[in-house]
Order: structure tokens, then sequence, then C-alpha cells
């Protein structure tokens, strides 16, 4: 089967999605073989889903994006593996909470992680995992000159090996 | 939860999923759910041996489509939305 990409989009969206093409100056493919056996690798997650720690970091922007609506906050928060899912905070203004709320693990599954760790299936798991707002500016410059250095400099000294991107 | 548009984007390796947004591994309390779909993902991640390899995953959302479009929404719409019906809403009352 072909997944329908569009299924729970509002139809009058659509067109600000489809054939739109890559970014200027993003033609080229970018690849990197996966050189090690998974069973050996350390694996970390990213949820786009604005996901913070509720008692010791700041929710992601969103009062300002309430002010400037094109804008998305294009910040970062590193998420420990074993927080509780009570002590987690959702800030993202184009997605329900509710469910992410009840079970982080829809968005970010990092117990799903460490029980494939468990089972050899997955080396190991970074001690954190990476959250982000996925609402972001359309020209992309934050992300660019800073938050994307940043996160990749954050992987390396964590020893990953690969990432797992998961969209909100 | 938009392979077509990761592709677009020129996305190297990509898990297609028909989910609604803000459930990239599936309803909430579904662990079997969580695991296909992190263990479909781990084995792209591994296993894709050129650039563009999409694999899609075949589960259906187990809601029925007009509930689960609703259900996925904010309570109050995006700040960008807000903008847009109310520019929308502004071009249909001016008149041509």
């Amino acid at each position: 089967m072909i997944v329908d990409s569009y299924r729970f989009l509002p139809r009058s969206f659509r067109p600000m999605y489809e054939g739109r093409g890559p970014l200027p100056g993003e033609d080229a493919p970018v690849w990197a073989q996966f050189e090690k056996r998974l069973a050996a690798s350390r694996i970390a997650l990213l949820t786009s889903a604005g996901i913070y720690v509720k008692a010791s970091q700041a929710s992601f922007d969103v009062e300002r994006e309430q002010r400037e609506p094109e804008w998305g906050d294009p910040s970062w928060r590193s998420i420990p593996s074993n927080v509780q899912a009570a002590d987690l905070e959702v800030a993202h203004l184009h997605i329900s909470h509710d469910d992410i709320r009840s079970d982080p693990e829809v968005a970010l599954p990092m117990r799903t992680l460490d029980e494939l760790v468990s089972e050899h299936m997955v080396g190991s798991a970074t001690a954190e995992h990476l959250s982000v707002m996925g609402y972001q500016d359309r020209s992309l410059e934050d992300w660019r000159q800073k938050t994307a250095p940043q996160l990749v400099d954050w992987l390396r000294g964590q020893q990953a090996d690969g990432i797992i991107l998961a969209p909100a | 939860m938009m392979p077509a548009v990761a592709e677009e984007r020129r996305a190297p390796r990509i898990v297609g999923i028909e989910f609604p947004y803000g459930h990239a591994f599936g309803m909430p309390g579904d662990k079997d759910m969580h695991r296909q779909v992190l263990a479909l993902a781990l084995r792209v991640l591994a296993g894709a041996s050129a650039f563009g390899t999409r694999i899609d995953f075949d589960i259906e959302w187990p809601v029925p489509l007009r509930d689960a479009y609703k259900a996925w929404q904010p309570a109050e719409p995006s700040p960008i939305v807000r903008k847009l019906l109310s520019t929308l809403a502004r071009e249909r009352s001016t008149p041509s």
C-alpha cells in the first residue's frame, strides 16, 4: 500500500505542501550508508512535538508565535530517557496535546527504544533524546545557522550512531 | 506522516505512516504499534542501501476518519491558521 500523505490535512492546506519540491540549494542527495550493525549502534530519537520537562526547562516560545504567526521557536531541548510521563509538557500550537500528554511514547518512544535495547535489536540508546517544535520560520535560517549545528554537536557528544526523526 | 513531502524535500530515508498529526508512533497506550513503527524505522535507518529509500507502514488508523481528523487538531486554531482564515474572510467580504 502507498500511504496517503494528505489524509489528515485540511483540504485547503494541501497546495501549501504538495509539489513544492526541494528547498533552494537542497536538490542534491545527502546520503551516508549506515556502517555498523544495529545491535552494536547507539540510537537517539528526535520529536518535533515541542515536548519539554516542566520542572527544569522553559516552554517553547508560543507567546511570540501568537504575536508573530509566521515565526516558530527554533530552540531545542534534551529529554532524559528516564523522565516520567507526568513530568513532560507540550508546547506546540498546531496539534492537540491530549494524546501526547497521556502517553508521550506516541511522539517520543523512549521506553520502546529501551525495550529494543534490552532485546539486543539495538546496541544502546542515548541517555537523553531531543525535542524541537516543528512549526518553523519558512526560511529555516535559524535552523541552518544555529539549531542544526548544535544538534549535530550534541549527537556527537552522545556518541550517537544514528537518529530517528519523528515529525509531529 | 507526509512521506510525499519528505521525498520532495529530499529526505534520505523515509518511513511513511498514515496516522494523524502528533501520533508518529501510533495510538496512546498501544505499545505494540509503537514498537512496530520504531522497529521499522530502525530497520530502514540501518538497512537502506540507497538515497530516497521509502517504506510505507501498512496499518490503518483504527479510528473513523472524521473523528481522527477532528481529534488531532488543537482546540484553538494556530496563529497562522487564524491569520489565513481572517485574510480569506476579508477577501470574501470585499466586493469585486
